[in-house]
């Protein structure tokens, strides 16, 4: 069969579960970051899939373009606040971090 | 079997093997390898789909800026021989049950889905549409990340000076 | 063993020049043949122009080549196959209509020209080094001027023992390699040689060449980080730190020509730069020529050669990121290293100085295109072709390594500096000031003629210049070096 929508959209999803595992179970906080980036990932494939497949506008290209430069903020600011997270606690383990309980 | 196709997998195996290397990896720089892998097969995947301008921006912002700077953030932020951060395996398992029930789930609705889809066309310019789309219908979205990236860059540099200004601070050079 | 490489020599020199030439025009003929030849087929059998029967079957080539069919016109009309010459011309020429074939082609071309390109890379920038430290640099492998230094060094490296060291990451020191050698190799798909001289001819081909140069870091940053060595990786932290910023001055002077000339596909950029030495887009105005300048001296930067090769400085940080490889993977490293500065050498020409066209106007060579084969072959050598534009690469290549020899290297607080202070803001500027040329300034405009003028006399007279410098240290190489080396210069 021809390839279509739904391998794209199933793709998207096996991509956003896996990035969903590494966002809930990795401790580093950078592998937190990473998990994030593939669930970006698997939208941003979506929208490009939507927009070919099922509205045929690049309306979703930009929606995915959009989504691609708030990632690379969000990234940078990520970095930014592990480095200094890292120099406070001197581990990266996203656990640690709880001073603010009770 | 069309030459879309035999790419189609091809990248999909690419892509969905480098986003388990993630999830099984727990050297973290070979996380960030793995997700190379994953990037450069949705770059691809955006160039099977006539999204040529998408695919490159993917390429230059996302494996040639974003993943050098999570890279970066590793490089002073872990060790090679640090304390290996494992997950824990209750949350392992139960993470693992509540994904693998995610998935199932979304692909039996994926696979039913009545998708009314239309013949995809090529665009003759995309990039110019696209250039004429930011700057006509989403103008005001695109000035807004504009700003945004501003106050990234100047919040970045401002959280990361290496300025000990918690009595906690272990110094650390860099 | 040496007296027989110095016969074979000059032979195999003169017949690296024939292929050369011969390459540069025949893959072009070839498809160009092809593709007639489905055109007059489909007019013949009335052919839907991209219908299921545009693939050609071996009988209909066969009996096209033998000029059975009737009404068809070029090439066969000058071109008189034999029955057996057909024939064997039908397979490949069956082959050749295939994308996939071309495809491969191209691939095998590539991979081709970068390693040997690096090979004679490396061999004149030894010789290119010598000779401005008034050495000799490798003279005897091979007998002439140790042409075959590169080859006997590359089989050397082959069979060197592939150091493995016990504190590294085994998989990602392995990975690194590639992840810095493959980006290298792919940024060739979107680099066109001349206009039919182009594996993928993307719409965006310029932002993918960035793109590849940017991924390409990932691999030095991870062979850093692999090595488990502090001086690889403080070396990959500077690349990484200096790639980055490199990359927004080296964005923003590649805006200037996209600007003037409202494309991002390089085909058609270097299209517009065929009408002469004057068209050329460094030479329209002022700015441009100023963003060629920003935009070499970036690329410099981002190819780590010196005076910014601060990832790889010996005298601080041993060798940088490739302190611990050996063997093929530091090998790899180079090549990948080569292939960048040519790729930053050649695209400086595409953008800015008439790509793969000579200095000579396109138009006067028009009628050569259309004629017999040998004025065919001779126009894709005078006129335009990949020739020149492997030429102008080649000499990007050779100012780099001049350059590299001649200044010291600066510190890394001043390369940041001379990035985020000097090269950022005076990129803004340059694009600001093109936008309002751009905008008020039109080409046919007094003004626009003017400044044309101004800047080809200026461009006229720095070539002038520059071969004016070689010849007459070419004349007087006796008095210029010391005496050691008169003693054994070609011809002494």
């Amino acid at each position: 069969m021809t390839i279509g929508l739904t391998h794209y959209l199933i793709l998207a999803a096996l991509l956003f579960c896996c990035g969903l595992f590494v966002m809930t179970t990795k401790r580093n906080a950078v592998g937190i970051l990473i998990g994030v980036e593939l669930v970006l990932n698997a939208a941003c494939l979506n929208l490009v899939a939507f927009s070919r497949y099922r509205v045929g506008t690049i309306d979703g290209q930009i929606a995915a373009l959009f989504i691609i430069v708030l990632a690379a903020a969000e990234a940078a600011v990520a970095i930014a606040i592990f480095v200094n997270y890292y120099r406070m606690l001197a581990t990266i383990d996203a656990d640690k971090g709880d001073e603010l309980r009770g | 079997m069309s030459g879309e196709a035999i790419a189609f997998y091809m990248l999909a195996v690419l892509a969905a093997g480098s986003a388990l290397g993630c999830v099984i990896a727990t050297n973290i720089v070979r996380m960030a390898l793995c997700l190379l892998g994953t990037l450069g097969a949705v770059a691809l995947l955006y160039f099977l789909m006539a999204a040529n301008f998408l695919g490159v921006i993917q390429l230059i912002v996302y494996a040639g800026g974003t993943l050098i700077l999570i890279v970066f953030g590793i490089m002073v932020t872990s060790r090679m021989y640090g304390e290996k951060l494992k997950p824990r395996r209750s949350e392992a398992l139960i993470g693992a049950l509540v994904v693998l029930a995610l998935f199932a789930g979304l692909v039996a609705i994926l696979w039913r889905g009545p998708w009314v889809t239309v013949v995809p066309t090529e665009q003759p310019n995309s990039v110019a549409a696209i250039g004429q789309a930011l700057l006509g219908t989403y103008l005001v979205p695109f000035e807004l990340a504009s700003v945004l990236l501003l106050a990234v860059m100047i919040g970045a540099a401002y959280l990361a000076q290496p300025a000990a200004r918690n009595g906690r601070g272990t110094e650390r050079e860099e | 063993m040496g007296s027989i490489l110095r016969k074979v020599a000059f032979p195999i020199f003169l017949i690296g020049v024939a292929a050369i030439i011969v390459i540069a025009w025949v893959p072009a003929l070839l498809y160009g043949t092809v593709d007639s030849m489905r055109d007059d087929l489909g007019r013949f059998y009335k052919w839907e122009p991209r219908g299921e029967h545009a693939t050609l079957t071996l009988d209909n080539i066969r009996q096209y080549l033998e000029g059975s069919i009737a009404g068809q016109s070029a090439p066969a009309a000058h071109i008189r196959f034999g029955r057996s010459t057909a024939a064997a011309c039908t397979y490949v020429l069956w082959l050749l209509q295939f994308r996939i074939t071309r495809d491969v082609l191209a691939v095998v071309g590539v991979v081709g020209f970068v390693s040997l390109f690096a090979m004679f890379a490396i061999w004149w920038e030894r010789k290119v080094a010598a000779r401005m430290q008034s050495r000799l640099g490798p003279m005897r492998v091979g007998g002439w001027h140790g042409w075959a230094q590169s080859l006997a060094d590359g089989i050397k490296l082959l069979q060197k023992e592939d150091i493995f060291i016990a504190g590294a990451d085994p998989v990602l020191f392995r990975m690194a390699a590639y992840v810095a050698f493959i980006p290298a190799l792919g940024l060739f798909i979107a680099l066109p040689f001349s206009a039919a001289w182009i594996a993928r001819d993307l719409d965006v081909g310029l932002i993918f060449i960035l793109a590849m140069y940017g991924v390409g870091v990932l691999g030095v940053l991870i062979a850093g980080w692999a090595s488990n060595n502090k001086w690889s990786m403080f070396g990959a932290m500077r690349e990484a730190c200096q790639m980055i910023s490199y990359e927004i001055p080296l964005g923003f002077a590649l805006l200037v020509p996209i600007m003037t000339v409202g494309t991002l596909r390089l085909t058609t950029i270097g299209d517009l730069q065929s009408g002469g030495f004057q068209t050329w887009l460094a030479f329209r105005n002022p700015f441009l020529l100023a963003a060629a300048l920003i935009f070499f001296i970036a690329a410099l930067a981002s190819c780590k050669r010196a005076p910014f090769d601060l990832p790889e400085a010996e005298s601080e940080l041993v060798a940088g990121f490739h302190t611990e490889y050996s063997g093929f993977r530091w090998a790899l490293f180079f090549f990948a290293e080569y292939a960048e500065m040519f790729a930053a050498g050649a695209l400086a020409a595409i953008l800015f100085f008439g790509a793969w066209y000579s200095p000579l106007p396109a138009a006067w060579g028009e009628s050569w295109r259309h004629g017999p084969l040998w004025q065919q072959a001779l126009h894709g050598v005078v006129f335009s072709g990949p020739l020149w534009l492997i030429g102008k690469g080649i000499f990007f290549v050779y100012v780099q390594m001049w350059l590299r020899w001649t200044l010291p290297r600066v510190r890394l607080d001043q390369v940041m500096y001379a990035c985020v202070q000097v090269m950022l803001p005076l990129a803004m500027l340059v694009l600001l000031a093109n936008t309002f040329w751009e905008w008020q300034v039109r080409d046919r405009s007094v003004l626009g003629t003017v400044a044309n003028l101004v800047c080809t006399a200026v461009g006229a007279a720095a070539v002038l210049a520059i071969i004016g410098v070689g010849l007459y240290g070419f004349i007087n190489r006796r008095r210029l070096v010391g005496t050691q080396v008169v003693k054994h210069l070609p011809g002494a």
